[in-house]
This record gives C-alpha cells, structure tokens and sequence, in this order.
C-alpha cells in the first residue's frame, strides 16, 4: 500500500520539529546552563535517534500490529516529552561548574540528558515506524522525512527571530501533535472526531502554554546581577542569535572598564548591563553629548592606538553597546564605521536606550552596519586609518576556557590579513583581549598575527608589532608599516602613565616589561621572542597550544595539548582547575559515552532478543548504515563550517547550508524511484561516486568562489551556494533509501535495526566530527566522510548487490 | 577526598562528638601540603603560626548551609546561595597569608560572602570591615558571626567599590567580588606597605590570586600568582 499524502506529511512534519527542537532545545540550554554544555547535552540526548531504532526492533512484532496507532502516539508523546522534558529538567539542581567536586553532579547531568532523550526518541520512532510499514517506499518517507528536517531548520530560525524562545518550545509541541492529528486523518483511525480533538489540544496548547518561565543557574551571571539590591530587568529582546536582558542597578551601579589603570582618577558613568543567554555583561554607557565624563575610556590599554593616531577614520568590529565607538569619539576620531551582527543589540542603542546612550548610531560620525565582522572587512573596498576589534565576550567565560569548542574565523591568520590588508598605509590593527595565566590564546594571537605579517609579504613581522598590557587585559597592535621610534616612545610613556606593562615592540628590553604586573616570568616578551625567532622548539614546549589559527582548523580558543593532560589533570584538585580545558574534556568524555551507548544499542538487538538472520550478511548491513550515517554528517557538518566563512553570517550559513543539504538531499531520495525506473541498471555505485566527486570538485571550487564574489549581495551568495551543494546533497540522499528498500525486500525485520545503527552513526559522528576538526582541520573531516561513502560502497559492492 | 567525607560522616552520627575538630585538623593539615607544594608559586611556604591557629579555631562548618556541613573540611569550593560559593580553604589560606596580617591590621573585605573570610581575619587583626551587596547574604553572615561572638567584625550591606572612606586607610584588603577592573578607590585606600587580594576567575574555578601592592613610596604593582605548582613552559625557554 502507498502512504498516504497526509501521512507523508505528518512524517515531514516530525521531522521538521525533531530538528527545531534540537536547535531550539541548545538555544534553551545555553540561556539557563552554558554553550558546551548544552551541546554536550543535546549530543547524548540525541542518541533517542539511535535508541528508537533498538526500542522498535525489540517490539517489532507490537510494533506492526500497531501501527496505526503507534505512530500518532509516538507523534503525541514527542510533543509532550518535549515540554515536559526541558520542564523537569529545569526542576534538577545541575551545577556544571562543581563537576569535579561532586559526584552528584555527574548523576544529575546524566538525568538531564535522560530526560531530554525521550523527545527525540519518540521523533525519530515515527520515521523509523513509517519505514517498517511502507518500507516498499523507502525513499518516498526518507524524502519526506529529509524535506521536513530542512524546513525545521529555516523555521525554527523564522520562529526565533519572532517569539521568545519558550513561545517557541510551545508552538514546535503544538506542531507534533498537529503531525499526530494528520497521520489519524491519514491512517483512516476512528474515531475519525479522534484528529479533530487532537487539532484542538494542539491549538489550546499553543495559545495558552507560551509562557514557560527559565530558570537560569544562579552562577550565571545575569543570575548574579540580579541578586545584587537595587537591580532589575529593564528590557529583553530575544533573536536566533541570543536572549538580551539589560539590567539596571541604582544603588550599586554596573562599572564595566576592562582592564582599567589601577591610577585611573575618572569617574565611570552610568551603565546599563546588557547579558546575552544570561552571559557577560556588555554594556551601554550613559553619553550626554559632552567628551569629559568619557574620560575613562583613555585609561585602558584599548586605548593606545589613539595615542599613536590623529584624528582616525576608525572601524569598530563587534560594535554592541558602543564602548569602542565611544572610545574612538572620545579620541576625535574623524569618523566611526562600527558593525554589528545582533539587530538586537543594535535596537537596544538606538531605539530602546537611545536618549541613555545619546542615540550614538545615529550621530553624523557614526555609520553603523548589521553585518558580521569579517565578511564586512572582505567584501569593503574601504581603507581604515584604525581597525578595532572589541573585547566582546566576558572575562569569566574566557577566563573558564568555555569557548573552547567554538570555532571562529575572526581571530585566523587569513582573517588578520583580510583586516590589515584594509589598512591605510600607516594605519594599525588593534585587537584586545582578557589575559590569563598562564597565558594561552594571547599568544595564540601574537602568532597568528606574526604569521598573517608574513603571509602578506612582510619579511621582519617583529618591526611592525606592539603588545601591551594591564592586569586583565592585552592589546595587540600591527601595522603595514614599520613602528617608529617616536611610536615606541609614545608608547612607553602611555605605559609608565597608566601603569601598563609593555609586553613587545622591536628593541624593547627585558627589564622594561613585567613592572607594573607582574608574573612570575615575563612571559608574554619572552614568548613573543619564540615566535618571532620561528623557535618551533617553543610551540612543542610550551604546554599549551598556541599555534596560529587557520581558516581550515578556526579553533582560536582551543589551547589544549594531550602531552599535558597528565600533569593538569593531577592539579585539578590542587587548585590547577583552571588549566584544564574543560569544554574539550566534556566533548571527549561525551564521545567515549556515544561510542560505548551507541555499540550497546546496536547489539542489543542481536544478543538480546535475537534478531532473526536475514538473507543478507548482518556485518555488512551494519557496516553499509553506519558508514553512511558517518558519511552524511562528517560532509553536512564540515560543510557547514566552511560556508560559514563564505555567507559570513553563522547563523545564516547553518540554516542556508543545513536546510539545503537536507532538502537537496530529499528530493535526490524522492528521485530514485523515477531514475530506478528509467535506468532498468541503475548501479548504486552511481550515487557514491557521484559523492565523491562532487565533494572533491567543490572543495576545490570553494576558496575560488569565496575570493572571486566575497562582495556579492547575499542573494547572489546564497544562490551560489545552492548551486554547489544541491548536486553532491541530490547524491548524498540516495545510498540510504537503497539500502532501506533492499533491507524491505529481504530482510524486513532488520529495517529498525539498520535505522539504529544509522542513528547512532550520525549521533556519535557528529561528536567526532567536532573533535576531528579541531586537530586535523575541516578538510580533513570531509575526506573522512568521503571514505566513509567509499566504504558504504565497497560493502554495497562486494556482496551485498542491490541492484535488480 | 571522599574517604575524608565519610569519615567526617561517620563522626557527625548523634553520639559522636568532637568530629569538627578532627576534620579541622585534617583540613590544616591538607592545606599546608598545598602550601609546601606551590611555595615557588605563592612565595609561602608553610602556614605561619596564626593563620594555622585560626583556621584551626574558625568552625567553617558553621558558615556553610546545613545540608553540606559534612563537607565543610573537605578542600574544595561550596555553594552557599545567591550564585555564591565559599572558598576552598587552602584559597582562603592563601588569601589570609598574602595579606600578612598583624594584630594592629585594620581590614576592608569587599564581599562578605558565608562571613568565613571576615571571621579567620578576626582572630588575626584589630578590625575587620566587610561589604556584602547581595542583601540576604549580609544579613545571615552578620547573625552567625554575631552569634560566634566576633565583635571585631562589621558587616555592612552596599557597594564597596569605594571602599569605607570613614576608616581608611587599610592595611589589608581582600576583594572576593568579581569585577572587570581593580577599583581605583580602594587602591587609593590601601595604607603604604598595605596589600589588596583579589581572586581571579569565577565561581568554584579560581584562575590565580591578583596582589595589588603599595610601596612606602605609594607605588603600586600587582602580582599575578598561581595558586599551584604549574610551569607553563617546559626545556630551555
């Protein structure tokens, strides 16, 4: 029998919530816990992929009786377990950050992903029933299921740019049980008043049950703020790129001045905290037009490329609540081009604040511009007198190594050539970032930037750098040109004024560093020597890595090293818990934890309740799914990575780059049954190699399409970018609906089984795919993905023949 | 660790009495091994005499809430409420031994917390002032010193960014609030010869421990210290 429209719909429509609910579900997760943990979670809780797989193969026989009502259960119970889950969760005293003191803490965090498991395990049981029972017309659901993922990952960025996100929780709950609603209707179940019920439920859901309150961790710091007297929430705003809350306190007021003279005689204005997910703060300064009560902003080491300047054109990248444009207004600068990627952030300056603020973005010196940081820099034909990169994320986050795991292409040597390349021929490149100790991702940017001196032709890097810093911050200057001698001496005096500390120029000596803030060793000048001395013994001894960043490994904040997981680990109770990278330890502790679930779920089913042997080689079909499912989200993930560079807006690229992967993909599964039928010896071979030429032809296209049309509009990027995805996509979509359809033909009751191992391939994969591109770069990942295909084929090959 | 806890455990059993002091003494003691192996990095190699004394008499399980009194001793970080926690002890140690204290010290604490911090400084110097700006905190940490009978302690609720101008200058400061910068007025309340310490790094994950230090002269420098025995190059470097 054909599934019927309606049913196939309902599929697409599990679908589409299964993977809103994975974004919406880590947006939710960052605002009460933190990034990588909510990364962490939703990893294992996907594993429900994998587990609905096992859980059908266990009750295959109930689960074909059932059928019909079977699947608008699983729809029902996925949109309460959704709810539901992120609710108890909320109600689980986890504290991430007492992982290593409490043992408890361990019990509770796996609770978390328990719970939060069930939601994807009842998504992914629709398709995976919808597949036992049509199996005949395998790439029809598989379509249908991969069409409706792509449009939950465009709609759930459209509902988030619209609604907060708990509204959104609610509205996504409310779809799956629409879906429910559609497959009654379709299945033909009676009552036939059952669907209309269900549609009611689903509606009543979505109007009234929108206001689920967060309960953020109280270690936080928004949290933290709050509990402070005198504070409270003056505002929210709620985009895909984060939930701002800007917070006022009058009686203990917010004091933001990173790195500010210890001598510092000023007075700080009055500030507004804007926290982004509960993080940071950033802030809005109080501007009444007059420069004097800015004052304080010429006591900070971001400051110094004024003293070396007059009267700049000056470009703030990262522009938020306007410190750095302030700071350049300050300085009289001649005019302030400042980018900011948040149209929330932006809206907070200068229509929500903005007599607080002095409607900044709309002085006559100021341009603003809604873009991200880079791609502006690239597709500007504009040349900057100073080029300013704000300190943007928040001392304790960056201090915690929590960013480790995100990937960046502002701070790589190909991004700081782009920068200095926008530079007029004096002009300087100025980067500010918190320190830590010992240092790490500080040095990692004085070698980026020696490396991108280089790459630009500039023999003696050394002659056109300075680093100077206070006790918390550092800021990196670089120039085209040359820095004079009466620029070093500017220098030293804007240092012995403010109580900074230099940390390099050429010809600086030893005893004129670490006065003011001292280390143990001055090793911000001695590093900077090593690095420009190319001492490869430094990079190998020093025990972290702080190798440049490139476009192809972004990992600017990851500085962990395997060669000194031992020592650190055996500090981490002796106050040594800092040096720990934790956020990449948590990504590896996780993967152990997919890989160890992942090989339970897949032999369950053979050990446990025996799965009866089909005519096909077991071996083989678990090899032919688990190698696609590695296939499939090493390329999707790598991929996306690498159009992020390219569309220039990560969020854009993810929703661009997934939803095209994914319909693309669609449509090459709903096509197999024509060209099955047209081509009478269609080889399943066709589509592998279609794959990897495809992948290799694009990789190679790539770097020449992102250099020739950076300065395209978005459209024409956009449409580009379909272009090149929708032929290897179209390819990538077929091995599975071949493998399923033979599966239905001859060995129906492994049809679940192999839909496991497919999960549990994509689930873990896509933790692999992670801890693969920090070390080896994304190039290499999608390599890996293509021998995957490859592998896929040669298993498909040698005795598994599907054709016929 | 946790065989410690158990032990603590077992002694806290109704009938067992005395357990506090045994789990004290092992606490001191865990915190000069600490101290013994950082000496390079925090230029303190043993407890000195007071400060053992006082982290000996301080009854830190009385400054943690009821459900986590079993680990009181145990050398690591506790949640207290409000986002809050109370420092490892060997961090608190370390704090106290920085600030070198003197029975004539009067010191400013901007950051009251538990109160645990202002009470082993009480048992070492004249007065101690302290700060709370989360209100509630304030309150429960003036009460429990009140009751432990600490008359040298003042416990005040608001923002002590600038410090307490009416008795400056202070020989000894101790910042626990997290801040984006050093206070410029509480340098300038700093005595000469005066130290200010400041923990860096967020809640349960101290990075290293800020000294702000004022000459004689009134210069002022800061030292950054690690408060474990890392090097973080290894060879020739």
């Amino acid at each position: 029998m054909m599934p019927p429209w309606s049913f196939l719909c309902a599929v697409a429509l599990t679908s589409a919530c299964a993977l809103a609910s994975e974004i919406l579900l880590m947006r939710l997760l960052s605002i009460i816990q933190w990034h990588h943990f909510a990364y962490v979670i939703i990893s294992l809780a996907l594993l429900g992929y994998g587990a609905s797989g096992t859980l059908i193969t266990l009750i295959k026989d109930f689960a074909r009786r059932q059928f019909a009502r079977l699947f608008p259960a699983t729809c029902l119970a996925f949109g309460a377990s959704l709810t539901g889950g992120f609710w108890l969760t909320q109600t689980i005293a986890f504290n991430p950050l007492e992982l290593l003191w409490d043992p408890n803490q361990w019990l509770r965090l796996m609770a978390v992903y328990c719970i939060l498991l069930w939601p994807f395990l009842f998504a992914a049981s629709a398709t995976c029933l919808a597949l036992i029972r049509f199996g005949a017309y395998a790439s029809r659901i598989y379509a249908f299921d991969l069409v409706g993922a792509a449009s939950g990952a465009l709609g759930v960025v459209v509902l988030l740019k619209l609604f907060f996100p708990w509204t959104v929780l609610s509205l996504i709950a409310a779809a799956t049980w629409l879906a429910a609603a559609l497959a009654w209707f379709g299945l033909g179940l009676s009552p036939r008043i059952g669907a209309l019920v269900i549609l009611a439920a689903a509606g009543l859901w979505a109007v009234e049950a929108n206001d689920l309150p967060l309960q953020l961790s109280p270690y936080k710091p928004l949290s933290q703020a709050l509990a402070v007297m005198g504070s409270k929430i003056v505002r929210q705003r709620s985009g895909p790129l984060g939930l701002l809350t800007v917070v006022e306190n009058s009686k203990v007021p917010f004091r933001h001045a990173p790195g500010l003279s210890l001598m510092n005689p000023k007075e700080i204005p009055p500030q507004l905290a804007v926290f982004t997910d509960g993080e940071g703060p950033s802030v809005i300064t109080r501007f009444d037009g007059r420069p004097e009560p800015l004052a304080f902003l010429d006591q900070m080491p971001s400051a110094l490329p004024y003293h070396l300047l007059v009267r700049p054109r000056v470009l703030v990248l990262g522009a938020g609540g306007g410190m750095e444009v302030l700071q350049a207004l300050y300085h009289q600068a001649e005019s302030v081009d400042a980018v900011e990627l948040d149209p929330n952030q932006v809206a907070l300056v200068k229509e929500d604040f903005a007599d607080f603020s002095g409607r900044l973005y709309q002085l006559p010196q100021v341009r603003l511009y809604l873009s991200e940081a880079r791609g502006f820099v690239t597709a500007s034909s504009k040349r900057y007198d100073l080029i300013q990169m704000a300190l943007l994320d928040a001392f304790n986050t960056a201090s915690s190594g929590l960013h480790a795991l995100s990937e960046t292409y502002l701070y790589t040597v190909e991004g700081l050539a782009t920068y200095l390349s926008h530079l007029t021929p004096k002009g300087i490149l100025a980067i500010t970032r918190w320190t830590r100790t010992p240092p790490r991702e500080e040095l990692k940017l004085f070698a980026t930037a020696v490396a991108a001196l280089s790459q630009l032709g500039i023999q003696d890097p050394g002659r056109h750098l300075i680093w100077i810093r206070s006790w918390n911050t550092i800021t990196l200057i670089a120039k085209l040109s040359p820095v004079t001698t009466q620029e070093i001496d500017t220098v030293r005096k804007f240092c012995r004024e403010r109580g900074f500390d230099p940390a390099y120029f050429q010809g600086m000596r030893p005893e004129e560093g670490n006065l003011f803030h001292r280390l143990p060793e001055d090793y911000y000048h001695q590093a900077a020597l090593a690095i420009l001395e190319n001492d490869s013994t430094f990079f190998s001894a020093y025990k972290f890595d702080v190798r440049p960043a490139s476009d192809d490994r972004p990992y600017f904040f990851h500085t962990f090293k395997w060669s000194s997981l031992k020592e650190l680990w055996g500090l981490r109770v002796h106050g040594g818990i800092a040096l720990l990278d934790s956020a990449y330890l948590l990504l590896l502790e996780s993967l152990g934890q997919l890989v160890l679930l992942s090989a339970l779920l897949i032999a369950a089913p053979l050990f446990s309740l025996g799965l009866p042997r089909g005519e096909l080689p077991t071996g083989k079909v678990l090899g032919y799914f688990f190698a696609l499912g590695l296939g499939f989200i090493f390329v999707e993930i790598a991929l996306i990575q690498k159009f992020i560079l390219y569309l220039s807006h990560p969020l854009y690229a993810v929703a661009v780059v997934l939803a095209g992967v994914l319909f693309w993909a669609g449509l090459g599964s709903a096509s197999l049954e024509l060209l099955r039928k047209q081509l009478r010896r269609f080889s399943p071979w066709w589509p592998v190699f279609g794959i990897l030429g495809l992948a290799l032809w694009d990789l190679r296209f790539l770097p020449w399409l992102i250099e020739t049309t950076a300065n395209a509009p978005d459209w024409l990027k956009i449409v580009l970018t379909q272009v090149l995805l929708a032929p290897l996509a179209w390819c990538m979509g077929m091995p599975f609906p071949l493998g399923m359809a033979k599966l239905a033909r001859h060995w129906p009751q492994g049809i679940s089984w192999a839909f496991a191992a497919n999960g549990c391939a994509s689930v873990t994969g896509a933790v692999l795919a992670s801890v693969l591109s920090i070390h080896l770069g994304l190039t290499a990942v999608i390599g890996l993905g293509l021998l995957a295909y490859l592998a896929a084929g040669l298993l498909l090959g040698r005795s598994w023949r599907l054709g016929g | 660790m946790y065989g410690l806890t158990f032990l603590i455990w077992l002694l806290a059993l109704p009938g067992a009495g005395g357990w506090e002091e045994q789990a004290r003494a092992q606490m001191v003691a865990e915190v000069e091994r600490e101290f013994r192996a950082t000496a390079k990095e925090s230029g303190k190699a043993a407890l000195s005499p007071n400060v053992r004394q006082a982290l000996l008499d301080v009854p830190r399980h009385l400054f943690v809430p009821p459900a986590l009194r079993t680990a009181a001793y145990e050398n690591r970080p506790l949640p207290i409420g409000y986002g809050q926690t109370i420092s490892q002890p060997y961090i608190v140690a370390l704090m106290t031994e920085l600030l070198e204290p003197k029975p004539e010290h009067t010191v400013l604490e901007v950051g009251t917390g538990s109160g645990y911090q202002a009470a082993v400084l009480a048992r070492l110097v004249r007065q101690v002032y302290t700060i709370e700006i989360i209100e509630p905190l304030a309150e429960q940490a003036r009460l429990r010193l009140k009751q432990q009978g600490y008359a040298n302690v003042e416990v005040r609720v608001g923002d002590g960014y600038y410090g307490l101008k009416e008795h400056a200058p202070f020989d000894g400061i101790v910042v626990t609030a997290a801040a984006s910068h050093i206070p410029p007025p509480l340098v300038e309340q700093l005595k000469p010869g005066g130290k200010m310490v400041i923990p860096v790094g967020g809640q349960f994950l101290v990075q290293s421990l800020m000294l702000v230090e004022k000459s004689p002269q009134g210069e002022v420098f800061t030292r950054q210290l690690l408060p474990v025995s890392f090097v973080p190059l290894t060879g020739g470097h």
